[in-house]
């Protein structure tokens, strides 16, 4: 007999994350489906990290409203979830006349969707909030309420605060059939489980709509819009400050200088409408255009101060806008074509479905037991970085396990790897993303050997049953026989 | 708060000649930090033999080199603190505040009046190539299969392509055949291998294993693990694709980095040419007390010429402590024609250096010529042959006073 929720959430990106730790609030039963074997798995993962002001959208389109709104929440919830989050400001800078235009047409558009304190900056006030930049450079339009984030680490902050407050994650489980018989969703996954629920709420990023299909619903197509990135070196420093925009072309915000939250200057993405929905590969063309881009916009910008890359996929809806509505199949909520800026609306979508919810007649009273807070594990990178040395050295006598570096490149210890392990983070890219081990400029060459040891003693998990990503992705092949006694 | 004369950092083959020669030296107070919780550094999952025939004339084994020099370091009475990792280094006059975290002892503060650094080289890995392609699992730096194989007793992979040949690749090659894997290609970019002579024939020719010079993968495919990866040629500057090689695994072993990021906290400049710190003929950076040996200065080709470095390194320690090292105006070394660097990047007038050079490209019947800037020759060796792969040894007798800069170059 399958277990019945009031409603099942497909997708834990930051979209379904976000919605199942809004509806945690309430006395509700909650079911959050997820295909990978870990939550922000999929376009979530390759998300640049960016709250977005929101001037690039078109006012009184749903992108705008929920960005704008979303955007208001972060300081609030960073604080209750305890993920890296930073203001630092939006920076689009124009290099001649047309691009002028452009900022004028944004800022413009900002407005309307009201964005505040936005401000049209010319060229010395532009070098001067950012000197790395293009002398060349004619102007700016500068946000400061936009911000930079750890995006996995919040899609991870918001899954465990939700799971803490009575919903139940479901990993691994990939639809493979939706039935609604009476008033129940029948869902069943790929490896024969199944559950049943009220309402369905479709957060299924690139599959959202092959989902709606299976509820007989074919009004919309997601395409993949491929985006590469490029990850340099921390030693490169802080190039830039704040984020940096081009004035946009049509599909997408144009090729970025990223300060990511961990540091590392990020460079990207591209923007290149693709047929294949598993095809996360970079390729030589990207990263020329990458490059021929950023080291226009920064000059100190160079090639071989790459340290990785990847590529993530957006899903684009066939209509112009997110679909966020419910639909002629009752119970069935569509939180669909969530591209740029999700990130930054998903608390605001979170809100909207919530409020769809609601209107569907679903008796949603507040649970009392809510607890909002999660608290982040503290890292010695950033002790060390601050070289507080006094709290370290308190630290490292509460958990020794702070005393050993496993991430030479990072300062990441033990005590943070098997604290991401039993926060169910059981794959070398989970703990990665988790703890940062991994990311930094020996990719991982001198401590996965650690990790798959940490993993395999504290998940209890066989060595060769431990993945990069997920099952076909084992690390080790077999044991080499050690011969006959 | 705890204080040491000297503090080595790193108990690989550097910092372990370091230290043993410091004592040999009666530098007493002398503390080694690893953050491995055994002494020897990498040489322990180089199970291979051709280590110590420089050094002590057989033929050893990494372990058994290593083992050597635990043994001196025990008989000298060398103390060591593993499991222990230096995250900090602050230099305050003579002075020098390290931090340590350390598994046994916790948070330590030391004070140091000398510092070896010895903390050796890192691999470069997919992302400094930019391999394009998909990010599958099964893409391995040649090291870190190393110590999976040998050390942990794991196998990675069962068909592999080898990107690189460089030694630990070659070397990798066979490990891999004999523990029963296929291995299926070892591609190099250059024109020419990257390793050892000797590993090229003791590795890949004896097992059949083909290497392709001058070619590159150009896309790795597959999206859970390595299903293969395309391979181009490279001909005159141009790629021409030039076959798909199905494959679980692919390792890389294109080069190594000296691991410098400490050195740069403690205010360290680095060469751009070794990555590794400017010094002076004497191994002293350009922060006065801090020293450098082995591959966090360059990397070396042979572990031998890491030993003798370590140690002549300690002995210019032991001038410095006893305020006996030449005080004069550095001179400047500059790299000539041919020439990819050059270690140590200052010479000091009327002392004795040890030049160690590598050339850009391999060449035959050569001559390397060390000139001052007055046009004087200092020195000029006959070689029948210079290849990158090797190091090039000059022993400079008596840098004439006067001179402002020196150059070494090829004359072809």
């Amino acid at each position: 007999m399958s277990k019945k929720y009031d409603i099942a959430i497909i997708g834990a990106g930051v979209v379904g994350a976000s919605i199942a730790r809004r509806l945690s609030r309430y006395k509700l039963t909650v079911a959050l489906l997820e295909k990978e074997v870990d939550v922000s798995f999929g376009t979530s993962k390759a998300n640049s990290g960016i709250i977005h002001a929101g001037f690039h959208d078109t006012p009184g389109s749903l992108k705008a409203e929920l960005c704008v709104r979303g955007n208001t929440e972060y300081d609030r919830l960073a604080d209750e979830l305890e993920f890296p989050f930073e203001r630092r400001g939006e920076l689009v800078v124009a290099f001649d006349e047309e691009q002028q235009q452009t900022l004028y047409k944004l800022y413009r558009n900002g407005q309307q969707n009201g964005v505040r304190y936005m401000e049209l900056l010319g060229r010395e006030r532009t070098l001067e909030l950012e000197p790395n930049l293009n002398p060349d450079v004619l102007g700016s339009l500068y946000a400061p309420t936009a911000g930079i984030i750890g995006p996995y680490e919040y899609c991870f902050a918001l899954v465990e605060n939700a799971v803490k407050n009575g919903v139940e994650l479901l990993l691994s489980f990939e639809v493979a059939g939706i039935h609604k018989t009476n008033n129940f969703f029948s869902v069943e996954s790929s490896d024969g489980r199944s559950i049943e629920s009220s309402f369905l709420v479709n957060a299924a990023g690139l599959c959202a709509d092959r989902i709606a299909a299976m509820c007989g619903m074919n009004n919309f197509k997601i395409t993949p819009r491929k985006g590469e990135e490029y990850l340099l070196d921390k030693r490169v420093g802080k190039l830039v400050r704040r984020v940096i925009f081009p004035a946009p072309k049509t599909n997408s915000k144009g090729i970025l200088v990223i300060p990511t939250i961990d540091g590392p200057v990020m460079i990207g993405p591209t923007a290149d409408d693709i047929d294949d929905k598993e095809d996360f590969s970079t390729t030589k063309e990207g990263l020329d255009r990458v490059f021929a881009f950023t080291s226009h916009t920064v000059p100190a910008i160079r090639v071989s101060d790459i340290i990785t890359s990847f590529a993530g996929l957006r899903p684009v809806p066939s209509r112009n806008d997110f679909i966020i509505d419910k639909t002629e199949v009752s119970g069935f909520i569509n939180a669909a074509g969530i591209q740029s800026p999700g990130l930054t609306a998903s608390p605001a979508i979170a809100e909207k479905i919530c409020g769809i919810i609601l209107s569907c007649g679903l008796r949603m009273e507040l649970n009392p037991d809510f607890n909002p807070k999660r608290k982040a594990k503290i890292r010695t990178r950033t002790l060390v970085e601050n070289r507080d040395y006094d709290t370290l050295g308190k630290l490292i006598q509460s958990d020794k396990n702070y005393s050993k570096l496993v991430c030479r490149c990072e300062n990441v210890s033990e005590a943070e790897i098997i604290d991401a392990i039993y926060r169910g983070h059981t794959t070398i890219d989970s703990i990665k993303y988790a703890t940062r081990a991994c990311s930094g400029r020996c990719q991982g060459g001198f401590c996965t050997s650690r990790i798959l040891q940490l993993i395999s003693e504290h998940a209890g998990i066989d060595i060769l049953k431990i993945t990069k990503k997920g099952p076909g992705s084992e690390l080790i092949l077999h044991r080499i026989d050690k011969g006959h006694q | 708060m705890k204080s040491v004369d000297v503090l080595v950092i790193g108990a690989g083959a550097a910092g372990l000649a370091a230290a043993v020669s410091l004592k040999e030296n009666s530098i007493e107070d002398v503390l080694v930090v690893d953050r491995q919780n055994f002494a020897g550094g990498i040489l322990f999952q180089c199970i291979h033999s051709g280590f110590g025939l420089h050094r002590f004339g057989e033929e050893l084994t990494g372990p058994e080199y290593a083992q050597r020099y635990i043994d001196m370091a025990e008989c000298q009475n060398v103390e060591m603190l593993l499991s222990s990792s230096v995250v900090d280094i602050v230099s305050k006059d003579d002075i020098k505040e390290v931090i340590i975290l350390s598994q046994d002892s916790g948070l330590v503060k030391v004070k140091v009046k000398a510092i070896i650094l010895a903390m050796g080289c890192r691999e470069r890995n997919r992302g400094n190539i930019n391999i394009p392609g998909s990010r599958p699992a099964g893409i391995f730096t040649a090291g870190l299969a190393q110590k999976l194989v040998n050390i942990e007793g794991y196998m990675p992979g069962n068909e592999f392509v080898i990107v690189g040949s460089g030694d630990i690749g070659l070397i990798m090659a066979r490990r891999l055949t004999l523990e029963g894997a296929k291995v299926k290609a070892v591609l190099e970019i250059q024109p020419y291998p990257g390793g050892l002579d000797r590993n090229i024939v003791q590795c890949l020719d004896d097992f059949d294993i083909p290497l392709y010079t001058s070619h590159i993968v150009t896309n790795i495919c597959g999206s859970r693990r390595v299903e293969s990866v395309d391979v181009s040629e490279i001909t005159d500057g141009r790629l021409t694709p030039k076959m798909k090689i199905s494959c679980d695994t692919l390792l890389l072993s294109v080069g190594l980095i000296p691991e410098n990021e400490l050195s740069i906290t403690a205010g360290v400049s680095l060469n751009a040419a070794t990555a590794g710190p400017i010094v002076s003929s004497d191994y002293m950076t350009n922060v006065p007390g801090i020293f450098a040996c082995g591959n966090v200065l360059h990397v070396h080709d042979l572990v031998d010429y890491v030993s003798d470095e370590a140690s002549a390194c300690a002995k210019a320690v032991s001038m410095y402590l006893a305020n006996k090292l030449p005080q004069d105006k550095c001179i400047p070394v500059h790299s000539g024609n041919m020439v990819r660097y050059v270690v140590p990047s200052t010479v000091k007038p009327q002392c004795d250096a040890i030049l160690k050079l590598r050339p850009v490209a391999p060449m035959k019947n050569v001559k390397i010529k060390v000139v001052s800037d007055r046009g004087d020759v200092l020195k000029s060796k006959k070689l029948i042959r210079a290849i990158p792969s090797e190091m090039i040894t000059v022993q400079l007798n008596d840098v004439p006073t006067g001179c402002k800069s020196i150059t070494v170059y090829f004359e072809i």
